[in-house]
């Protein structure tokens, strides 16, 4: 994916510089040194904060350190990763943001564009006033997010009483074990929609309109252009939002944590496999283990979304 | 005969097809906007008027408390609030300014210096893209309290300043708005590399740092699980770490500890300063959020 991207300009500037080569190769030395020098303070903080705490993680990993050690960190090899790997607690939390994944992404991302459709079709002030409120709920954090839908969700604060007693009918509880997951979906996709709506619509604004009126002279409507040629030409901004998506969900912990609170029991610290390394740090102070599952989550996270972009690289036009 | 049928079945089907859009819309924004008013609503309330009121949860009690709300605010727990306020101040702007000047200085180099090594550091930082941030929170923890750095505006502040994204998103938008000949030409007339950079490139570079630094501001003010996991004192907490404790507290039960109208009003002011940035903001970010979609 890389070769295409970076590949063309460093060619381009290659072919460049035909005459007088030898002072345009001691320039070009001169020149590596000012690239190094601006790639310098990003470069000291991904080495800081991103390779140091990964491989940090992997060697915290690869040992244990508990009473059964005597307090002394011990190498213990893939032992960490055997039991991370059997460990139920671990896989149900993974199998459970892989159900999210499956029904929260296809949630979003379809409703992103199909309000990012309509946007794109009306251009009057309701649908500019829209554009805006529809996107408001991405500046807010999703802490506060998740507070006011504890709210909502809550029998004792919430209109659902309220809503539901119109019809003669019972609430249903929301923070029960049952309905927990909904409520969780509900809760990113109105915090997410927007801004994936945004992506998709400045991506719909690029189109050239003429395409449309060539379309609309071959009889086609207003469906099939949507999903012909509209949908068909944002396709690398779908995969980009899908991988964002992907590893947003993956990373599951905020609002989970945040809801934890008020749905007492529907929610256990091993809700989500960001949860369990949290609890097995902070309440249990196992941080190898924590390492381990975060390891273990990161490199699922990493192949998660590596193999997402490799199956979409003819759509995405990464190569 | 066949023209004028045509037409006025063209002319009609837009007509229809755009009620049926703003009914759309209007369920669309409803549902979006329905929290955010729940939130206003229960913000003018006092703590008891959140459960017993005369206006239902979607509507204002008779009792009017938001004032006293806010004025609760300055001085519940010594006024902590704005403390918590404050320090989110300070982590978004530090963090969110700080991410944002180096992914500009990385995404310049990458797009417009050939050295060695380039194409293996773009690679990586693509990789390092789809690196779950959070699975880096707990072994940060572990390296900052070796170094006696847990508990400081640091261990918060140094973290945030790590932006991938950032420099990808600046590399993939430098690569065609600054074009090579205006640097050479400047080159040619003895320019410096440092000159080039803030004379030529950094106005140029203007959409993509706006971007960026709305991105990352955003990205810090929001973050929840690297300040809960570094930070103990009280008084260095973000403001969405302290609303969560209020909330957990209020939820645990403690007749005294049942603070429900401060966690409403103190989750709606929170939220306004990140809004009124983004209304003002407008014509920055309605472009450039979709940066590196398009090609």
């Amino acid at each position: 994916m890389t070769s295409t991207t970076s590949a063309a300009p460093a060619t381009a500037q290659r072919a460049r510089p035909a005459g007088g080569r030898r002072g345009q190769s001691l320039l070009d030395t001169k020149r590596q040194w000012w690239g190094w020098l601006f790639l310098a303070p990003f470069t000291v903080v991904f080495v800081l904060f991103l390779l140091v705490p990964l491989g940090y993680a992997f060697w915290l990993s690869l040992h244990t350190k508990g009473i059964a050690t005597g307090g002394e960190s011990v190498f213990t090899g893939v032992a960490n990763y055997v039991r991370v790997f059997t460990d139920a607690d671990f896989l149900s939390g993974m199998a459970r943001v892989g159900r999210f994944v499956l029904v929260m992404v296809p949630i979003q991302i379809g409703l992103a564009v199909a309000i990012a459709l309509v946007l794109d079709t009306l251009a009057t002030r309701l649908s500019k006033a829209s554009r805006l409120l529809v996107f408001v709920p991405y500046a807010i954090p999703a802490v506060i997010g998740a507070l006011m839908w504890g709210f909502l969700y809550s029998p004792r604060f919430g209109p659902a009483n309220d809503v539901f007693g119109l019809f003669g009918l019972a609430a249903p509880d929301f923070l029960s074990r049952d309905l927990v997951f909904g409520s969780l979906v509900n809760i990113v996709t109105w915090q997410w929609v927007g801004y994936y709506m945004i992506i998709v619509y400045a991506a719909l604004r690029a189109i050239d309109p003429s395409v449309y009126e060539a379309a609309r002279l071959d009889g086609a409507g207003n469906r099939a252009i949507a999903f012909r040629i509209k949908i068909p030409m944002i396709a690398s901004s779908m995969v980009m939002i899908v991988v964002f998506a992907l590893i947003g969900t993956l990373q599951f912990f905020t609002e989970p944590t945040v809801l934890r609170s008020v749905a007492q029991g529907a929610i256990p610290t091993t809700y989500t496999p960001n949860m369990y390394a949290y609890s097995m740090a902070f309440s249990y102070s196992q941080f190898n283990y924590a390492s381990t599952i975060a390891f273990a989550l990161g490199i699922l996270v990493f192949i998660g979304s590596y193999v997402f972009l490799y199956a979409t690289r003819k759509q995405s036009g990464l190569k | 005969m066949t023209t004028t049928a045509t037409q006025q079945t063209l002319s009609r089907r837009p007509r229809q097809r755009r009620i049926g859009s703003h009914v759309f819309l209007l369920l669309a924004v409803l549902y979006f906007v329905v929290p955010l008013w729940w939130l206003v609503v229960g913000s003018t309330k006092s703590n008891s008027g959140l459960f017993v009121g005369s206006g239902g949860a979607l509507w204002f009690n008779d009792e009017f408390a938001l004032w006293d709300n806010v004025k609760q605010l300055f001085t519940y727990q010594g006024g902590i609030y704005w403390t918590w306020m404050r320090n989110s101040f300070v982590y978004a702007i530090v963090g969110g300014v700080g991410s944002t000047v180096l992914a500009v200085l990385a995404g310049y180099a990458l797009a417009k210096y050939r050295f060695r090594g380039r194409n293996l550091y773009f690679s990586m930082l693509l990789g390092s893209v789809m690196v779950p941030l959070t699975a880096l929170t707990i072994p940060t923890f572990v390296l900052l309290s070796q170094l006696g750095m847990i508990n400081t505006m640091w261990a918060v502040i140094l973290p945030s300043l790590l932006s991938p994204i950032g420099v990808y998103l600046v590399r993939v938008y430098a690569v065609d708005a600054i074009p090579d000949e205006m640097l050479d030409a400047g080159r040619v007339d003895g320019a410096g590399e440092l000159r080039l950079f803030f004379r030529v490139a950094l106005p140029l570079l203007r959409p993509a740092f706006v971007t960026v630094l709305l991105l990352t501001t955003v990205a810090t003010w929001n973050n929840f699980f690297l300040p809960l996991a570094v930070l103990r004192d009280p008084q260095l907490l973000p403001v969405t770490v302290g609303i969560n404790q209020w909330q957990a507290l209020s939820n645990a039960g403690a007749g005294g500890e049942q603070v429900w109208n401060l966690i409403t009003t103190g989750a709606l002011v929170s939220i306004l300063p990140l809004i009124v940035a983004f209304l003002a903001l407008q014509k920055y970010w309605q472009g450039g959020l979709s940066l590196g979609s398009i090609k």
